[in-house]
C-alpha cells in the first residue's frame, strides 16, 4: 500500500524537521511560540476528541485548561510539592473534576450542552478570578516551578524545554491516534453521526460520551499543566472564554473530527497571527469571518479539504482505470 | 412467547400515542404494523425498541420484562431496529461505517485501545468478518470500498439493513424501511426481508405501501389512533369492515 | 422597607433590559432552533451606535436610538443571509460555531472603530425623582417604561397581525408552516431583524446606567441564554417572565446575599435547572 507507506514516510519527515529546528534556528523567540503552540495542539487535541469525534461541542475547554494550569501552580507553589508529582497530579485532578462535570453536563444535548458547558467556564473562570484566598485572583500565581532535571536528563534550557513539550505531545497524538482508530473510537464516532442509532445498535451512549468527555478534560488539564511550568505565572485569563474560541478556531480550521487538524490549523494560526501583529487585538476582524466562512465552506477545515481532493482524485483513478480496461477489453 | 406487548402505552402529556396495546410477534415470521399516518406505530416501536419508557404495560422479550431497559441493553439481548433516517459518516466507506455494528458483541475498553492488546486486534478483527458478512449478505458486497456520501438511497437503506444485522438479532424492527425508494427496489428489499426470515430472523415492520405488505407479511397489526383495531392474516385483514372504515375515513395515505 | 422597594424597582429595571435581550434570542430561537451566540454582540453595538449618534451625530438620544434600531437590524438581517442561510441544512455544531466567528469579528470591529475603553452615555433624563423618601431616576423609569411598551407592540404584532402570525407558525410548526406557503426567508429576515432590534433597545436603554465596553455583551448575552432556558426555548412569555426572575434574584441576591457573586446567580440557577431537567423547564414532553 503506497498510501500508507508516503503517509509514514511525512510523519517521519515532519517529526524529523521538529526535532530539527532548535539545531539549526538559533531564535529563542520563535521556539518559545513553538512550544506555546504545541501545548495549545494537545488542548486542542483534547476538543477535538470530544467535538469532533463525539459530536459534543463543549465550551469550558478553556476552564480546565486553567483548573490544570491551576492545579500545578497551587501544588507547587502554595503546596511546596516538587515539579514531576504535581505535573503527574495536575492532569488527574481535572480528569477527576472533568468526570463529576462530564456526568451532569451529558445529561443536556446539543445546544443545551453547549449552553451549559459555557456556563460552567463561566463559573471556572469567576472562581479562579475571585476565589483570591486560593488562586491570588487577578494577581495570578507567579513563580511556578519548570520540569527539574531527571537524573542525567538536562530539563532546564530553552532547548531541553522544547523538546520536553515536544515529546509530550508526541504522546498525545499517539494516544489520540490509538484511541481514534479503536473500537473505542468507532463507538465516538457512532455517536457522532447519529446518538440514537448508536444507541439502538447497543452502545452504551452514556458511557462512551463520558469516557470522550472525561479524555477532553484530561488533554485540557495536561496542556494546562504544561502551560503553567512553561510560562511560569499564570492569571484567570488562562480559563476565560476566549481561550476557548482560540482552541475552537484552531480545532476549525485544522479540521475538526479529523487527525492532523489541531496541528495544522494551530500552527497556521500561530503563524499568522505572528505575521499578523500589526492588527494586535484587532486579529478577530480576520480570524472571526475565516471561522465562519471555513464552517459554511469546508465544515471539516483543511485537512477535510484535502481528504476531500484525495478521495475525489482516488475515485477518478479507479473509475478512469476501469474505464481503460473496459476499452481494452472492447478492442480485443 | 418471543416477543409479546401486554396492554402497553404511552403518551406524550395529553396525547395517547400508543394506548393499551396488546400484540405478540411470531417468531421466524414476518410481522407487520401498518395504519394511517400518525396512528401511533412508531411510537409503538420506539416504546418496543427502548427508546421510549411506555407509560404503562409491559414489553416481554422471551419471558424477560425489558419495558425498564436501555436501547442499548436490549440491543444486547438480541433485538436490532432501523430508523426512517440512517445519518451515516459520509466521508467514510461503506465497510467503515459498519464495522461498529458489531461492537456491542466486543468487551475492548480504552485500555485495550491505548496498548493495541491482543484482545482488541481479535475483536477488531471480528467486526471487520462481521462487517463484510452481513454486506455481503445485504448485497453490498460490492460496494465495501466506496464512500456513504457518493451512495443512492436504496444502498442507504441497505447499510441500515447491515448495521441492524451486524448486531447478531434475533429480531429486527424495520421502521419504514422502503420508504422512498423505486417499485422495483422495492421489490428487492422485500426479497432481502424474506431472506432474513430464512437465515432465522424475526422480522417486524411498519409500512406504508400496502400491496407489497399483503404479500410480504405473514401476520399484521393494525393500529388507528394508537389502538389495535385488528390483527390477523393478510386476508383477514383485508375483510375487516374496521380496518376499511379507518383507511376510508382517515388520512387517506395508505 | 425603603431599601427592599429600591431594590425591587432596580430588579425591574435590570429585569427589563434582560427580558428585550432574551425575547430577540428566543424569537430567533423559535424559528431557526440557532441559539445565537452572536446575540450579545449585537446588543454591544447597538450600545455604540447609539453613542456615537449622539456624541458625534448631535442626535437626540430617541432619535439615537431610532438609528441604532435601524442599523443593528439590519446587520442582524445581514446575518441571517450571508451565515444561517447557508447553513440551513447543516448539524448544529456548524451553527454554533458560525455564530461564535460572527461574535469574535463584531466584538473585534468594535473594538477597532471605538477602542477598548469603557464609555459613558449621555442622557436627557438624568433627573432624580423623588416619591415619599425614595428616589427614582428617570432614566430607569424609561427603561421599564419603554421596555413594556415595546413588550406590549410586540405581542400586539405577533398576535394581532398576519405577519406576526407567521411567526408563531412557523416557530411552533416548521413544515406545516412551509406546507401553507409561508414564506421561509421573509420570516426569518423578520424575526432576525426583530431581535435585532430588541437587542438595540436594550442596550441603549440600560448603557446610561451602565457603561459601554466592546465586551459588555458577554455577560448579557450568557444571562439571556440562562433566561430562555429556564422560560423554555422559543417562549415568548417565557423570555419575558424569566428576564424578570432573573432581574430580581440578581437585584435581591446582590443585597442580602453576597454582592461580589452576583453574577454567578444566574449560571448557578442555570446549573442547578439544567442539572435536574436536562431539557429546560418548560419542555414539551416526550421525544
Amino acid at each position: 500500500m503506497p498510501t500508507l507507506l508516503s503517509k509514514k514516510y511525512a510523519l517521519i519527515a515532519i517529526i524529523l524537521v521538529a526535532i530539527l529546528i532548535p539545531l539549526l534556528s538559533t531564535n529563542e523567540y520563535y521556539l518559545h511560540i513553538l512550544t506555546l503552540s504545541f501545548i495549545w495542539i494537545i488542548a486542542v487535541y483534547g476538543l477535538n476528541l470530544l467535538a469532533g469525534f463525539t459530536g459534543y461541542l463543549s465550551l469550558a475547554h478553556a476552564g480546565f485548561f486553567g483548573i490544570g494550569a491551576y492545579a500545578l501552580g497551587l501544588l507547587t507553589v502554595k503546596g511546596g510539592m516538587s515539579f514531576w508529582p504535581a505535573f503527574f497530579l495536575a492532569p488527574v485532578i481535572t480528569t477527576v473534576i472533568g468526570f463529576f462535570i462530564g456526568l451532569v453536563a451529558l445529561r443536556t444535548k446539543e445546544h443545551f450542552f453547549a449552553i451549559y458547558t459555557l456556563c460552567v467556564g463561566y463559573i471556572i473562570y469567576l472562581v479562579i478570578d475571585k476565589w483570591e484566598g486560593l488562586t491570588g485572583g487577578v494577581r495570578g500565581l507567579i513563580g511556578i516551578p519548570g520540569p527539574t532535571n531527571i537524573g542525567p536528563i538536562e530539563l532546564t534550557s530553552a532547548n531541553a524545554r522544547y523538546y520536553f513539550v515536544l515529546t509530550v505531545l508526541l504522546l498525545v497524538v499517539f494516544l489520540i491516534y490509538r484511541i481514534v482508530n479503536s473500537l473505542v473510537g468507532r463507538s465516538f464516532i457512532a455517536i457522532r453521526n447519529d446518538e440514537q442509532l448508536a444507541q439502538s445498535i447497543g452502545i452504551s451512549t452514556l458511557k462512551n460520551k463520558l469516557m470522550s468527555f472525561v479524555l477532553s478534560t484530561f488533554f485540557a488539564g495536561l496542556a494546562g499543566a504544561l502551560y503553567a511550568s512553561f510560562i511560569r505565572f499564570i492569571g484567570p485569563d488562562i480559563s476565560n472564554i476566549n481561550i476557548t474560541f482560540d482552541l475552537l478556531i484552531f480545532m476549525i480550521v485544522g479540521g475538526i473530527g479529523t487527525l492532523s487538524g489541531p496541528v495544522i490549523g494551530t500552527l497556521l494560526i500561530v503563524v499568522l497571527s505572528q505575521q499578523l501583529q500589526f492588527l494586535q487585538d484587532h486579529r478577530m476582524l480576520i480570524f472571526g469571518p475565516l471561522l465562519t466562512s471555513i464552517i459554511i465552506f469546508s465544515p471539516r477545515g483543511l485537512a477535510g479539504m484535502y481528504l476531500t481532493w484525495y478521495y475525489k482524485r482516488k475515485a477518478k483513478k479507479k473509475a478512469q482505470i476501469q474505464t481503460d480496461n473496459a476499452s481494452i477489453g472492447g478492442d480485443s | 412467547m418471543f416477543l409479546e406487548a401486554k396492554n402497553l402505552s404511552k403518551h406524550f402529556g395529553g396525547l395517547h400515542a400508543v394506548k393499551e396495546v396488546d400484540f405478540s410477534v411470531e417468531k421466524g415470521k414476518i410481522n407487520a404494523i401498518i395504519g394511517p399516518n400518525g396512528a401511533g406505530k412508531s411510537t409503538f416501536f420506539n416504546v418496543i425498541t427502548g427508546l421510549h419508557r411506555p407509560s404503562s404495560g409491559q414489553v416481554i422479550f422471551k419471558g424477560d420484562d425489558i419495558s425498564k431497559l436501555p436501547p442499548n441493553k436490549i440491543a444486547l439481548l438480541g433485538i436490532a431496529r432501523t430508523f426512517q433516517t440512517t445519518n451515516l459518516f459520509e466521508q467514510a466507506t461503506v465497510f467503515e461505517n459498519v464495522v461498529v455494528g458489531h461492537r456491542l458483541r466486543t468487551k475492548s475498553n480504552l485500555f485495550d485501545a491505548i496498548f493495541r492488546t491482543k484482545r482488541t486486534k481479535q475483536e477488531e478483527e471480528k467486526c471487520k468478518e462481521k462487517a463484510l458478512e452481513v454486506l455481503h449478505f445485504v448485497g453490498l458486497a460490492h460496494a465495501a470500498e466506496r464512500m456513504v456520501g457518493s451512495i443512492s438511497q436504496e444502498e442507504k437503506k441497505r447499510i441500515a439493513f447491515a448495521l441492524a444485522l451486524a448486531t447478531d438479532p434475533e429480531i429486527v424492527f424495520l421502521d419504514e424501511p422502503t420508504a422512498g425508494v423505486n417499485p422495483d427496489e422495492t421489490e428487492e428489499l422485500a426479497q432481502l426481508m424474506q431472506k432474513m426470515v430464512q437465515k432465522g430472523i424475526t422480522v417486524c415492520l411498519i409500512e406504508h405501501k400496502m400491496q407489497m405488505i399483503m404479500k410480504l407479511a405473514d401476520k399484521i397489526m393494525v393500529l388507528n389512533y394508537g389502538e389495535k383495531i385488528a390483527e390477523g392474516t393478510p386476508d383477514e385483514i383485508n375483510n375487516n369492515e374496521e380496518v376499511i372504515k379507518a383507511y376510508l375515513g382517515g388520512s387517506a395515505s395508505a | 422597607m425603603e431599601l427592599l422597594i429600591q431594590q425591587l424597582f432596580n430588579g425591574l429595571t435590570i429585569g427589563s433590559v434582560y427580558s428585550l435581550v432574551a425575547l430577540g434570542l428566543t424569537l430567533v430561537y423559535g424559528i431557526l432552533h440557532i441559539p445565537n451566540f452572536a446575540h450579545g454582540a449585537l446588543y454591544m453595538v447597538g450600545a455604540y451606535v447609539t453613542l456615537t449618534m449622539m456624541v458625534q451625530g448631535g442626535f437626540h438620544y430617541l432619535l439615537a436610538i431610532v438609528i441604532s434600531i435601524l442599523v443593528v437590524g439590519l446587520i442582524s438581517v445581514l446575518m441571517e443571509r450571508v451565515v444561517f442561510h447557508p447553513l440551513r441544512d447543516s448539524t448544529p455544531i456548524q451553527h454554533k460555531v458560525a455564530a461564535i466567528g460572527v461574535l469574535l469579528f463584531l466584538e473585534a470591529l468594535a473594538h477597532y472603530i471605538w477602542g477598548a475603553d469603557y464609555q459613558q452615555m449621555p442622557t436627557p433624563y438624568g433627573q432624580v425623582v423623588k416619591v415619599f423618601d425614595l428616589t427614582f431616576t428617570m432614566q430607569r423609569i424609561l427603561i421599564v417604561v419603554t421596555a413594556i411598551v415595546v413588550m406590549i407592540l410586540l405581542y400586539l404584532f405577533l398576535k394581532k397581525t398576519y405577519t406576526g402570525a407567521t411567526i408563531i407558525a412557523m416557530s411552533q410548526n416548521r413544515e406545516g408552516a412551509y406546507l401553507v406557503g409561508i414564506n421561509a426567508n421573509k420570516v426569518a429576515m423578520l424575526t432576525f431583524f426583530i431581535a435585532g432590534a430588541l437587542a438595540a433597545i436594550g442596550a441603549s436603554l440600560t448603557s446610561p446606567i451602565n457603561l459601554v465596553f466592546p465586551s459588555m455583551g458577554h455577560l448579557v448575552i450568557l444571562k439571556a441564554f440562562v433566561i430562555i432556558i429556564i422560560g423554555g426555548m422559543g417562549s415568548v412569555p417565557g423570555a419575558i417572565l424569566g428576564g424578570y426572575i432573573l432581574g430580581f434574584s440578581e437585584s435581591l441576591g446582590a443585597t442580602y446575599l453576597f454582592s461580589d457573586y452576583k453574577d454567578l446567580i444566574a449560571f448557578v440557577l442555570l446549573v442547578i435547572i439544567l442539572t435536574v431537567k436536562p431539557q429546560g423547564i418548560f419542555a414539551k414532553g416526550g421525544v
